[in-house]
């Protein structure tokens, strides 16, 4: 069977409320299940309990734990960023460089940071600092290659435009190869915003006071399994509005470097 | 094949026994050899050729992106030894930025080279570009002009450093074929304006008849030169020339020597 869509602005519509409606329906097909099985609140949590138990904690206890996640996850993004790009600019210069370097890039993506993080805590003590670090070491590699393919998808023949003018490296790179990589760049920071999300909720997790990997993980130790979902669905959320705040970014400074409206 | 002749004033850019081979092993035949022409101050040479005859590695050669591994380039008397800044290039693809305007575009060769350009700079960009039929469009984005405008920014990029010689590679091969001959007819126009030492290298015969005082032909890899024909239709040619029987012999005689190189 094929559903067929109305025509026009019908079907606009349409497509912009159908993930809406979706997750809704999603929604009320767990809060049924929840009372229709009676299933006590330590095992899953109907919605509605979620919501209650969202509102039983203080906005400002919130807010606490929502910035001291929010720090490290943007301190480690933004250290990835002065990093990464650098790095992947000296690389694309230098084939020595690159070839030193990149055995050591896939060793540190391919360990599991999870493992890393209790050493990292243990070798730099449970402070800002060793949290950003190992948000860093998640956020590095996606952001390196995505930068590192862009440079060298810039056109040979405006390489060649450059040369023939004789005009000095640093333009070359700043002119033409750096624009050229903006939209590779700009699918590298998406990954990386949520990496950084990850990565502040994993060092939480190996050691911390506040934040909200921290709650999720102190509520579900008390069995306030409500409260650890309302923490859940509280972080997730900011992990959107991140992501989508790199799509907006992209969209209000670079936005010839969007595939144009309509060429999907 | 005809020797050089001695150098005087008439040979503006000289090639002699020019060859480039991109492969060291000598049981690989170079892609370019023995290629001797003098091209005049202002003389239109066009360059025809089976695919993969070398032509735009001549062109290289010319414009010191490239080094001969035999013979060499001199450029009024003077060996070419690296990339110059008397000659403008036109890609097969206009290869414009596509974050900066029309007008930006024409001026990223100063940009690019010195860092800066100045309005006495924009007043000539803009001059160049109501030249090239694009008035109106100095503010617009390459992606909101069509493919023969983007080609014609690509030529008035070109000629913005008021270079000596312009070298073309294909320029108009992406082009629909009455795009095609609308802009080959404003690049002499352009020309008869601002004379131009042009090498213009084509897959198109009637093309290079149209456009060119002489046309250069190539074999198959390697590239030698089977024969040098002197377009003698007067100028300005237009498009009655394609009419001309003069013109019909000349397409003739190429055709006959580029599908049958042996008979000729």
């Amino acid at each position: 069977m094929r559903l067929t869509l109305p025509e026009g602005r019908a079907r606009a519509s349409l497509l912009m409320a159908a993930p809406w409606l979706f997750f809704l329906a999603l929604i009320l097909l767990w809060e049924l299940v929840c009372r229709a099985f009676a299933l006590p609140e330590y095992v899953l949590p109907a919605p509605s309990a979620i919501v209650e138990a969202f509102f039983k904690v203080e906005m400002s206890r919130w807010f606490t734990h929502l910035w001291a996640t929010l720090k490290v996850a943007l301190m480690g993004f933004a250290a990835s960023i002065l990093v990464a790009i650098p790095v992947a600019i000296a690389m694309m210069r230098s084939e020595l460089l690159s070839r030193t370097l990149y055995p050591l890039l896939v060793v540190i993506q391919s360990t599991p940071v999870v493992a890393v993080a209790p050493l990292i805590i243990v070798l730099m003590g449970s402070d800002d600092p060793s949290r950003v670090l190992i948000t860093c070491l998640l956020t590095f590699f996606p952001l390196v290659v995505s930068t590192a393919t862009g440079i060298n998808e810039t056109p040979e023949e405006l390489v060649e435009l450059s040369r023939s003018l004789d005009a000095p490296l640093r333009r070359e790179t700043w002119q033409i190869r750096i624009p050229y990589a903006i939209p590779h760049i700009f699918s590298g920071l998406r990954v990386a915003i949520t990496l950084a999300i990850i990565g502040a909720v994993v060092a939480e997790f190996v050691a911390a006071e506040e934040g909200l990997g921290y709650f999720i993980q102190f509520s579900t130790s008390f069995f306030r399994i409500p409260q650890a979902f309302a923490g859940l669905f509280f972080l997730a959320v900011v992990s959107l509005l991140l992501f989508k705040s790199v799509q907006w970014s992209q969209q209000l400074f670079f936005p010839w470097s969007l595939p144009r409206k309509g060429s999907h | 094949m005809t020797e050089p002749a001695p150098a005087t004033n008439r040979s503006f850019v000289r090639l002699s026994g020019v060859g480039h081979r991109y492969d060291p092993d000598p049981a690989v035949p170079p892609a370019v050899t023995g290629i001797n022409l003098d091209i005049r101050r202002h003389e239109f040479v066009a360059v025809v050729g089976p695919s993969g005859c070398g032509k735009s590695t001549l062109l290289r050669m010319v414009s010191g992106l490239l080094m001969p591994t035999e013979g060499e380039v001199s450029v009024f008397g003077k060996q070419v030894s690296g990339p110059r800044d008397d000659v403008g290039i036109v890609f097969q693809k206009p290869t414009l930025l596509p974050w900066l305007t029309v007008r930006k575009n024409v001026l990223f060769p100063l940009r690019h080279k010195y860092g800066r350009y100045s309005r006495a700079d924009e007043k000539r960009a803009d001059e160049l570009l109501a030249m090239a039929g694009l008035e109106g469009f100095a503010g617009k984005r390459p992606d909101e002009l069509s493919g023969g405008m983007q080609q014609r920014v690509g030529i008035v990029r070109a000629l913005l450093l008021n270079p000596d010689i312009l070298l073309m590679d294909e320029p108009f091969s992406a082009l629909d074929a009455m795009t095609r001959e609308q802009i080959g007819f404003d690049l002499l126009k352009i020309w008869e304006e601002n004379p131009k030492t042009v090498l213009f290298i084509t897959h198109s015969i009637a093309e290079a008849v149209l456009l060119a005082d002489r046309v250069l032909v190539m074999s198959k890899r390697p590239g030698t030169v089977l024969e040098v024909l002197d377009v003698d239709i007067p100028r300005p040619r237009t498009a009655h020339t394609i009419s001309e029987p003069r013109f019909g012999q000349l397409t003739e005689r190429l055709r006959k020597h580029i599908y049958a190189p042996d008979a000729a």
